[in-house]
């Protein structure tokens, strides 16, 4: 991957978790959802100042909702503010995302366990 | 990730938890519409493959190469014995340690789906989640292994433990000979992913890393 794209995310957005070498990840999907911003900031989807403001912005009402802000919670609200963005840019609605949201479950639902989960027409139901 | 985030787990059908339906979702959308590759973010995640996760598996290995009593607890019920200690972040039930001895040697497949102790482990490898590997590992686990440059004796069993949603595996390699009076740290270096999945050894004592 280009890791200057990555090294120009964190410094400008200074609140991702990272060691010394760059970000750090809790779980796998973490870095799905830190990868999917930096392929769409790439795309020019939005800026770095852009992105950092809506973040923010989602960190401070999850805190007046009572999230406790460990640090565990960072990349939910980091998914949230994809979620946020990309509807508010037109690239997808909220409905949209939901009706995926379901169809990955249905295709789970489906799917013996060991095999792996695709999603098929079927599953739009 | 939280409790609430986790399913309970079924016995016959996959499980994602909320949190990823939602990373799939976004995924497939913008893949659809040609926002983003998906071989560009598995390259993107694959880079930060040792910065995922706790990585705790190796800590418990040595730990269990230096005290009998942590060891004997861990092959009795691993994810309680896993708990005990203070410096490891929680792991999911179900995790079965299996020791490998001269007479037996253990190897783990399946991780198409979440039954792979990534908090322990990282990340799998990618030929890991190749059907390929899975059927052949099966079928002929030596000849697998000697893909992996693992060659064993020939009165060595091999056992191929297939990860179910309850259970997870975690491999307990041998320690390497030479590593007499060594400290949990120093041994812990030397336990590798493949070590724990069992298509590897620890490193040796003194070999280049």
């Amino acid at each position: 991957m280009d890791s200057g794209a990555a090294a120009r995310a964190t410094s400008a957005v200074s609140s991702i978790p990272r060691d010394q070498d760059g970000p750090v990840f809790r779980a796998p999907w973490e870095a799905q959802a830190f990868a999917m911003a930096l392929t769409l900031h790439d795309r020019g989807v939005f800026t770095w100042p852009e992105w950092a403001a809506a973040l923010a912005d989602q960190i401070k009402r999850a805190q007046a909702a009572g999230d406790p802000d460990t640090g565990e919670t960072y990349y939910q609200h980091w998914l949230a503010t994809l979620e946020h963005l990309v509807a508010a840019k037109g690239v997808t609605t909220h409905e949209t995302l939901h009706r995926y949201r379901d169809a990955w479950d249905h295709a789970a639902d489906r799917t013996p366990h060991g095999q792996p989960i695709e999603l098929v027409p079927g599953d739009f139901r | 990730m939280s409790e609430h985030d986790h399913h309970h787990h079924d016995h016959d059908h996959s499980e994602l938890s909320e949190t990823e339906l939602r990373v799939r979702a976004l995924e497939s959308i913008l893949t659809e519409k040609g926002y983003v590759e998906a071989a560009a973010l598995d390259a993107i995640v694959q880079a930060y493959e040792t910065k995922i996760g706790p990585h705790n598996g190796a800590r418990v290995v040595a730990k269990a190469w230096t005290d009998p009593a942590f060891k004997q607890a861990l092959l009795e019920d691993a994810s309680k014995a896993v708990g005990t200690l203070g410096h490891v972040s929680r792991v999911g039930d179900h995790l079965v340690a299996i020791e490998n001895t001269t007479g037996r040697h253990n190897m783990v497949v399946c991780t198409l789906c979440s039954c792979y102790p990534w908090e322990m482990l990282g990340l799998p490898p990618v030929w890991y989640k190749a059907s390929p590997y899975r059927s052949r590992a099966v079928k002929d686990p030596r000849g697998v292994l000697a893909d992996f440059g693992v060659s064993l004796p020939k009165e060595t069993e091999i056992r191929v433990w297939d990860s179910t949603a309850e259970t997870r595996f975690l491999v307990l390699p041998m320690r390497p000979a030479g590593t007499e009076g060594w400290s949990e740290d120093q041994l812990a270096e030397l336990v590798t992913r493949d070590s724990m999945i069992g298509t590897g050894f620890p490193k040796t004592p003194g070999a280049p890393s």
